[in-house]
């Protein structure tokens, strides 16, 4: 019994101190907010050295910075979001913007933007700014971008004849046969992984191939304009342009190096390695360009990719986030972040900076942001790319099937997998008794 | 022993266990059960309201989805290659470890059981690179014998042969320890007694050894077979699946419906699919004992 | 004599086959970058160091990750060895209708794929907000049908008329558990204890679905993880393997007694 008493004393006076300790945090919090911000992989860390700027600027607002790895961020988030516990402001790649959106979490921008005096849809690039936009509202700002540019060994192109990159399908697809035929074995024209999806999807696009149908809820890659681009890629595997697998070329950057291939289509994320190796004497000996297009008279367009900054639809402090968000947004911040980072600026002011002015590898990423496009802005289309379009560029290119089949295939499963999106749209347009 | 006035006692101390058990053991299951005649997925974490009960819907699925069927093909090539094989090892070293006229026995099992207790993801990791196609150990064993390179994460062909190979070679030395103990626990006196009416080893092993560890292989073959149907780590780690799906195994898929893409009512179908085909295969092995009479 | 000989040389090459791919883990794990990517291969580093270990724990921090695995692999092995052997206790020493029933359902249900419970174990952890804790890897580990078997399978055999001369002591049946039961259980406790850990150590798939945050992945799972971005550096990976494995191996060389005989004894009735 005596303990008994002991231990009820002991829990009144330490619940009692515990109760004052909230109430004074509370009251100096009262004073201060605090902005919790997420973001992945490492620009969480650059965006702490941006931290001490920010709270200067704006005294009455603290930020609480975390950073989750990218591969585990989606799930994290999603799981955040049914703890009730999501960040005010977080990053999201742009193509998960629809599936946020779908559960609800996105606050629309668009009355902020409209009132903002240092962020309007102008300033940032068209394809980009487009990629943050569903049934007009806007769910996101462009952070920081990314696009899809051809990388290429310049001395290995003049050895094969060539002085010039590709502008179009065709040229690639002659130089390819040319440095193919004075190559040795193992040595390839265009590095094109059977598993990255993305160099397909952009081909279809340039060609003007709408990849998905009927307001998103059907496949068409059978369309004619899919399936020539298709074909003419899974052409460079089965004419032995391209190597088969992934197993062979572990290192990319070494094996660029090592003339391996000559062409590339890739991100800027590989900017620094490829600076890295292509070092000393091969200094001089690569470069970027824009990707080729279909006709000689048309542009080829590329990937609009890249995270931006969304806010949370349940945040308490909305107003103080916001002003986070316009902070990550001016012309210098991105500047500075560039120089933390190497990620891309997604405003356009932030480009004429002589950092990323006057850095020859940029000047293809910038003419190529002025032609980028938007991928389907629905919540399966992760699984859609991942999965199924992967597996069958994988199957066409081996020859497991023709490319035909392939992308029947790839529409019959595409079908399967929007399924629910099919009945959902239905049954919203049943309820507010639309036709579909 | 026991009577009303011990009632107490017992029920607590089953009460942890039982509890915990029933929980997070059983009430999973059922749930699982239920969840497969659902399409609960991401919208369904969204808003609960887009559930949709879909009876059958996830199982008939899955009878049309080829790369189901991939997945099923794949695990069965797996279990049927790499299970008799293992064991198959297993007798072998146990024979030749037990065997009277060996020394160091203790060494012998030891480096046999090594690969056993080490973690399978660290062991994968090693292997991949051990499969390398240029700087592999493999590949260069193959050449000291005069045959060409092979790329074997890459090759379809030879992608599972190389996830089978690895698989006995993690595992056989568990399956041998516990064939030891039966080898040890058939009686002297059988043998003399064959080797006085002049019979060779072969037979001796054919006539006396397999029949007495009848039990053993049976009991060996149901835990390597059971173990062995659940395969994940090893295409998750080292080939992820491929390459033309070639390595996916029916957990993997699970895993990606369930996990990546958040198609939860069809991975519980998928795994209720599993529970079914091992229990029809314990089944079978258990009838397929009888039936041999032993 | 010429069999001996035979029969040696043979399970000698058998031995170095099987331990091979260790040696060559070890030896990569202290060559710099780039020097195990040789033909043909090396099994002995030709410049010995270590900065693979080091780069593990300062920039990779495998450090947390090994700590994660270490308290959760002890955690789990202790509560579940003292769960198990209180369940174990009663379904050995008592008698109560349906025990048998009880005990035989326990066991028929050890067939079911412990795949099927991840899904809805996982939305059942989240909705209690124990996903990516401790307790995500703990809860589903509280006790076990295989531990509480063998352990019975063992307490079979200790005489009833210790634990009856205890009553009749007036001890109460707590301490008859604590004070008879367990340390008779001793040998066969141990045993568990390893399996418990071995298995808790090497876990893969649930700590993966389980723990979404870096800082508290198990170190399988952080393995894994590294793997995606450095399936190119063998000698990082192969140091990380190292770290990974040898706990376990370490464990299983001091106890091997104890885990061996306790695998012959899991197979004795079935």
């Amino acid at each position: 019994m005596k303990y008994l008493r002991k231990i009820t004393i002991i829990l009144l006076i330490s619940g009692i101190v515990s109760h004052v300790f909230v109430a004074c945090q509370q009251k100096t919090a009262s004073r201060q907010q605090v902005v919790r911000f997420w973001a992945m992989g490492a620009e969480g860390e650059a965006v702490q050295k941006l931290k001490p700027i920010f709270e200067r600027q704006h005294p009455s607002i603290k930020l609480d910075i975390q950073t989750i790895p990218w591969t585990a961020a989606q799930e994290k988030l999603i799981s955040a979001y049914a703890s009730r516990n999501l960040p005010d402001v977080f990053q999201l790649g742009n193509t998960w913007i629809p599936q946020f959106a779908a559960l609800n979490t996105l606050e629309a921008l668009n009355t902020r933007i409209d009132t903002s005096r240092s962020i309007s849809s102008a300033a940032y690039f068209r394809g980009i700014w487009q990629t943050n936009i569903i049934d007009s509202l806007v769910y996101g700002i462009p952070w920081y971008i990314d696009t899809r540019v051809l990388f290429y060994r310049t001395d290995l192109l003049k050895q094969a004849g060539f002085t010039r990159p590709p502008r179009t399908w065709q040229a690639l697809y002659t130089m390819a046969k040319a440095i193919k035929k004075q190559s040795r074995s193992g040595q390839y024209a265009l590095y094109l992984p059977t598993n990255e999806w993305a160099p397909f999807v952009i081909f279809g696009l340039q060609n003007g191939a709408s990849l998905l149908k009927e307001n998103s809820t059907r496949g068409n890659f059978e369309s004619p304009a899919f399936l020539r681009a298709f074909e003419f890629l899974i052409r460079f595997y089965h004419e032995d342009l391209a190597p088969l697998g992934f197993t062979q070329i572990t290192n990319v950057y070494q094996a660029f190096a090592r003339g391996t291939f000559v062409f590339y289509i890739s991100g800027p994320w590989n900017l620094p390695q490829f600076k890295r190796w292509m070092s000393d004497s091969l200094r001089d000996r690569w470069m970027t360009a824009p990707l080729p297009a279909p006709h000689a008279d048309t542009i080829g367009c590329s990937l609009a990719g890249g995270s931006s900054l969304v806010l949370n639809r349940h945040s308490p402090r909305k107003q103080a986030a916001w002003t986070f968000i316009e902070f990550l947004s001016l012309a210098q911040t991105q500047v500075k972040f560039y120089e933390l980072m190497n990620d891309l600026p997604a405003r356009k002011a932030a480009w004429k900076d002589p950092h990323l002015k006057e850095d020859p590898y940029l000047r293809a990423f910038y003419q190529q942001l002025h032609h980028v496009k938007p991928l389907p802005k629905i919540p399966e289309w992760e699984h859609i790319a991942f999965a199924k379009i992967r597996q069958y560029v994988e199957y066409a290119a081996r020859n497991k099937m023709s490319s035909r089949q392939a992308l029947r295939a790839l529409d019959r499963d595409t079908d399967k997998i929007l399924e629910k999106r099919r009945w959902l749209l239905k049954r919203q347009h049943a309820n507010s008794g639309e036709k579909p | 022993m026991t009577g009303k006035k011990h009632f107490f006692a017992p029920f607590f101390f089953l009460t942890p266990a039982l509890s915990a058990i029933f929980v997070f053991f059983f009430i999973p299951v059922i749930a699982a059960f239920f969840i497969s005649f659902t399409d609960l997925d991401i919208y369904a974490l969204g808003n609960p309201a887009t559930i949709r009960f879909v009876g059958f819907g996830n199982y008939t699925r899955l009878l049309t989805d080829p790369l189901f069927w991939q997945a099923l093909w794949n695990t069965l090539y797996f279990v049927l290659v790499a299970g008799p094989l293992s064991i198959a090892v297993s007798l072998l070293a146990a024979v030749l470890v037990n065997s009277r006229l060996t020394r160091w026995k203790a060494l012998f099992k030891l480096s046999f059981f090594l690969p056993v207790v080490t973690t399978l993801v660290a062991v994968a990791i090693v292997w991949r690179f051990i499969y390398h196609p240029r700087f592999g150990i493999i590949n260069y064993l193959l050449s000291l014998a005069g045959l060409h390179p092979i790329d074997w994460l890459g090759d379809p062909f030879w992608a599972m042969p190389a996830l089978i190979l690895m698989a006995v070679w993690k595992n056989f030395g568990y399956n041998m320890i516990i064939f030891i103990a039966g080898l040890q626990s058939i009686p002297e006196h059988l043998y003399e007694a064959a080797v006085v009416e002049g019979a060779t080893n072969w037979q001796k092993f054919w006539h006396i050894t397999l029949p007495m560890l009848a039990p053993t292989i049976l009991f060996v073959t149901v835990i390597t077979v059971i173990g062995f149907f659940q395969l994940f780590a090893e295409p998750y780690v080292m080939t992820q699946g491929g390459p033309l799906n070639k390595t996916l195994s029916i957990v993997l898929y699970m895993y990606r419906e369930g996990f990546r893409w958040w198609n939860m009512g069809y991975a519980s179908a998928i795994a209720f699919v599993l529970f079914f085909i091992i229990f029809v295969a314990t089944l079978i092995q258990i009838k397929l004992q009888k039936a041999k009479g032993m | 004599m010429g069999k001996k000989v035979t029969l040696h040389l043979f399970l000698i090459a058998a031995a170095i086959a099987t331990i091979l791919p260790f040696i060559w883990m070890i030896s990569a794990s202290f060559m710099h970058d780039g020097h195990a990517s040789v033909y043909p291969p090396r099994f002995f580093p030709d410049h010995f160091t270590l900065v693979q270990y080091r780069r593990l724990f300062s920039r990779l921090n495998l450090a947390r990750n090994f700590l994660n695995s270490a308290i959760l692999s002890v955690s789990v092995t202790l509560i579940s060895l003292f769960f198990n052997a209180l369940a174990a206790f009663v379904f050995a020493k008592y008698r109560f209708r349906g025990k048998d029933k009880l005990f035989n359902l326990l066991l028929a249900s050890m067939i079911i794929p412990a795949q099927v419970t991840m899904l809805p174990l996982f939305l059942m952890l989240r909705s209690l907000g124990l996903i990516n804790t401790y307790w995500a890897i703990i809860v589903p580990g509280l006790a076990n049908i295989f531990g509480i078997f063998l352990i019975r399978q063992y307490a079979l055999s200790i005489p009833d008329s210790l634990l009856e001369a205890a009553r009749i002591d007036g001890a109460s049946e707590f301490q008859i558990f604590s004070r008879i039961f367990l340390p008779l259980c001793t040998p066969i406790l141990v045993t568990l204890a390893i399996f418990t850990f071995l298995g808790t150590w090497n876990d893969f798939l649930w700590p993966l679905v389980a723990l979404t945050d870096h800082s508290m992945y198990t170190l399988p799972v952080a393995l894994a993880n590294l793997m995606g971005e450095h399936s190119k550096d063998p000698e990082l990976m192969m140091a990380g393997s190292v770290l990974t494995v040898l706990p376990v191996v370490l464990v299983f060389l001091s106890l091997q007694k104890y885990y061996l005989k306790g695998i012959m004894l899991g197979s004795v009735k079935e």
